[in-house]
C-alpha cells in the first residue's frame, strides 16, 4: 500500500463498498439503508477518479464521478421524501412496514 | 516512510473507520456523523488522486447537501429525547460471512489483476479541463442532468407535501 499505487486506491474502495452493502443488507431502518448506498456510490466515485489519474490520464473519470455526485444527491433528496412520507403513514420507518405497499 | 505516505495511511484509517461506524453503529446518530468522516476522507483521496475540482465538490455536496439532509431525516423521524435511538440490524452473521468472502474475491483480484499504467502520472489544476468536458464532449449528459436534477425537485416536493383529506 503506497500512494502512488492504483491498487491501495482499489483496495479502500473495495472495503467501502463492502461495508456500504453490509449496512443495506442488515438494516431495517430506512434511512440507514440510505446511508449505506452512499457509501456505495462514494467507492464507485473513488473507482472512477483512480482509474482516470494512473490508467487513463485523462479527465473522463472525474466527469462520470461529477455525475455520480449529482445523482446521489437527487437521490437523496427524493429517497428522504418517500422516507418521511412513509413515517407520516406508519408513524414508523422500518422498511418492513412498508412492505405491502399500502396501509 | 515519508509525510505523504503517513497522510495517505491516516486519511485512509479515517475514511474506513468512519464506513465501519456507519455500518455498525446502534445509534443511527452516531452512524449520520459518521459519514461526516468518511466523506470528508474519500475528498482527502481525491486530492491524493490529483482531482481538486471532485475534492471540492465532494464537500459541497456530499458534506453540506446530502449529509445535512440525512441529519434532517433522522431528526425528523425519531424522537430525540428519546435515550434509546435505535438503529435496529437483523441477520448480522450472514451478512459478515457474505461481505468477508466479498472482500477476500475483490482484493485478491485487485493484487492478480495487471493493471494498465499511464505513462507519466500528471498533477495539474483541472477545472478548466472539466469545464471545457462539459461544455463540448459532454453538453448532452450535461443538459440531462440538469433535467434530472429538476425532476428530482419536483417529485421531492410533490412526495413530502401534506396529503389533504377530503
Amino acid at each position: 500500500m503506497s500512494p502512488n499505487e492504483l491498487s491501495s486506491y482499489l483496495i479502500i474502495s473495495a472495503i467501502l463498498f463492502s461495508l456500504g452493502l453490509f449496512t443495506v443488507l442488515t438494516r431495517r431502518n430506512a434511512i440507514s439503508v440510505l446511508m449505506g448506498v452512499e457509501l456505495i456510490l462514494n467507492s464507485a466515485n473513488i473507482n472512477y477518479v483512480a482509474f482516470s489519474h494512473f490508467s487513463s490520464g485523462n479527465a473522463d473519470g472525474q466527469i462520470y464521478a461529477i455525475f455520480v455526485i449529482m445523482l446521489a444527491a437527487a437521490e437523496a433528496a427524493v429517497g428522504l421524501a418517500i422516507v418521511l412520507a412513509i413515517f407520516q403513514l406508519f408513524h414508523t420507518i422500518d422498511v418492513e412496514a412498508a412492505e405491502t405497499l399500502k396501509e | 516512510m515519508t509525510v505523504s505516505t503517513a497522510v495517505f495511511y491516516l486519511i485512509a484509517l479515517i475514511t474506513v473507520g468512519s464506513a465501519a461506524m456507519v455500518a455498525f453503529s446502534r445509534n443511527i446518530i452516531y452512524s449520520a456523523f459518521s459519514l461526516l468522516g468518511t466523506f470528508m476522507g474519500v475528498a482527502g483521496i481525491y486530492i491524493f488522486l490529483g482531482a481538486d475540482f471532485v475534492a471540492a465538490v465532494q464537500v459541497l455536496i456530499y458534506v453540506g447537501g446530502i449529509l445535512v439532509l440525512i441529519l434532517f431525516a433522522v431528526m425528523l423521524t425519531h424522537r430525540i429525547t428519546d435515550v434509546e435511538v435505535t438503529n435496529r440490524a437483523a441477520g448480522r452473521i450472514p451478512a459478515l460471512i457474505i461481505i468477508g468472502v466479498l472482500v477476500y474475491l475483490l482484493i485478491a483480484t485487485i493484487k492478480v489483476t495487471p493493471w494498465v499504467r499511464a505513462k507519466e502520472v500528471v498533477y495539474a489544476a483541472t477545472t478548466a479541463t472539466i469545464g471545457d468536458l462539459f461544455l463540448y464532449t459532454y453538453l448532452l449528459p450535461f443538459e440531462l442532468a440538469s433535467l434530472v436534477l429538476l425532476g428530482a425537485l419536483i417529485g421531492a416536493v410533490v412526495l413530502s407535501r401534506k396529503e389533504i383529506k377530503e
